[in-house]
């Protein structure tokens, strides 16, 4: 029995499903991170506030469990899928030409914006999970001045610029790889697969903008402060 | 010599003289191409020309030269089949390409196609394939009677659709994954859409991706390249059709 299970958990399907799953689940992390982000606009209280409520809750660790199993789940996998197929063609064509109608830019670079977001991860945690801290009182509560990091951060330009290049990055791979979770997941239908293709394409180009415009509002509203 | 009825070809080919051999991309240049002429009797001409220089033909495969039968690979300048769609490499004609065209010609590449000799590769990884579950094992007797099985028409096309896969691996030689899932999709659908394959359908899918899987090919990745590519037009819903089966055969089946 447990060997059927690890032959199946080993099968080149049910390990695509798995990268699907896991995929799908970062992206409704995005979400979720994209809106409480968006309290920025709002001010330095409620985006401080936020975040001081958010780890503070003893329930953070397991969420945080949660969440950086998911992302080293899908990275190792990804890593593990590269590898393999690289082996499965050892002796490379001299000449290979797409057919125009089959792979696009995002399809044929999945490996390489997986690791620019992996990069982005690590530096990102460094910057500002890991990063200075400032302590302001909102309401006569001692807290952690994010507000304050993230507009310390993003007033130098090259920052903004690496920031919006990988968010450009985080676009290309969710392109292919959210209508590619449904195909692996089997969810196919001719009439609701366009639809799903439109939807990863409008959730990217959504994910990218949203997460780009959050630098460089802090660039510009530097003065501000 | 710009004679648009005989035109003259730089050809690149990969020749190699045995499966352990090193083998290299060899330049030939050949006169007296017709644009009637199809891409293997293009070969020809060129093998007869080496054989009267007393060199040795460049080995590929082919048997029917009608389109039908799957034998026929190569890998024309990058393109599995060559650059027209829906069209194996014996049905490309020479009308295709250009007088002083460089060409560059290459056998499949996969490691689960061992390479034979020149462009020949041995794709009886394709039947071990078949032969783990790609069949039918229940006795189906004479011919039924026309209706007695009723099928819905739009499954009756689908099942058509995928059997008429040729198995001439093009999908794989397109994938940049070497992945046979387009083939092995096409052949567990064809069956899972009728009643006949329903009773074996769970155990078909297991035992074929499993095989294929320990053959040494690649992941898909959700390209479509093997669907552009592929001469027969099957279309990459099969995967996902094979994608579901597999997944519902995992969690449902008792053995």
């Amino acid at each position: 029995m447990a060997s059927k299970l690890m032959k199946t958990l080993n099968s080149s399907i049910v390990k695509k499903q798995m990268m699907a799953v896991s995929g799908l689940m970062l992206c409704g992390f995005l979400v979720s991170h994209l809106i409480g982000n968006c309290l920025i606009y709002v001010g330095a209280e409620a985006f401080n506030t936020y975040a001081h409520t958010l780890i503070t809750n003893p329930l953070i660790y397991l969420a945080e469990a949660i969440l950086a199993s998911l992302f080293l789940f899908h990275i190792g996998m990804g890593i593990r899928l590269t590898v393999e197929n690289r082996k499965a063609r050892p002796d490379r064509y001299f000449v290979k030409q797409h057919s125009g109608a089959g792979a696009t830019f995002a399809s044929a670079t999945m490996p390489y914006t997986g690791l620019i977001i992996l990069a982005f991860l690590i530096y990102h945690l460094i910057n500002f999970k890991y990063g200075p801290y400032y302590t302001i009182s909102h309401g006569g509560v001692e807290m952690r001045d994010l507000y304050r990091l993230l507009i310390e951060y993003f007033s130098a330009p090259l920052n903004v610029f690496i920031y919006i290049a990988c968010m450009v990055a985080l676009g290309i791979h969710l392109s292919h790889g959210f209508w590619s979770a449904f195909q692996s997941l089997g969810v196919d239908h001719p009439k609701y697969t366009p639809c799903i293709k439109l939807i990863a394409k409008l959730y990217a180009v959504a994910m990218t903008v949203g997460y780009s415009a959050l630098p460089l509002y802090c660039y510009l509203a530097k003065g501000g402060y | 010599m710009s004679d648009k009825n005989n035109m003259t070809l730089n050809l690149k080919i990969w020749r190699q003289e045995g499966a352990n051999v090193k083998g290299s991309i060899v330049d030939y240049r050949l006169e007296g191409v017709s644009p009637d002429m199809s891409f293997l009797e293009m070969l020809d001409l060129l093998n007869e020309n080496l054989i009267n220089q007393g060199q040795d033909p460049v080995a590929f495969d082919h048997d029917c030269r009608e389109g039908i039968c799957g034998m026929c690979s190569l890998m024309i300048n990058g393109q599995a089949h060559g650059p027209e769609r829906e069209t194996t490499t014996c049905q490309l004609h020479m009308r295709k390409f250009k007088d002083g065209d460089t060409i560059v010609i290459e056998p499949w590449r996969a490691k689960a196609f061992p390479l034979h000799k020149d462009l020949m590769v041995d794709r009886s990884a394709f039947d071990d394939i078949m032969s783990a579950g790609g069949y039918v094992n229940v006795s189906t007797g004479n011919a039924q009677d026309a209706n007695s099985i009723l099928i819905g028409k739009d499954k009756a096309e689908l099942a058509m659709d995928a059997a008429s896969c040729i198995g001439c691996a093009a999908c794989v030689a397109s994938c940049k994954n070497a992945s046979a899932m387009l083939f092995v999709s096409a052949k567990v659908s064809q069956l899972a859409l009728l009643p006949q394959g329903q009773e074996e359908a769970s155990t078909r899918v297991q035992n074929m991706v499993s095989k294929m899987d320990d053959l040494g090919f690649g992941n898909c990745t959700n390209e479509a390249e093997c669907e552009a590519q592929c001469p027969k037009g099957i279309k990459i819903s099969n995967i996902s059709r094979m994608n579901r089966e597999y997944l519902k055969a995992s969690v449902t089946a008792h053995h």
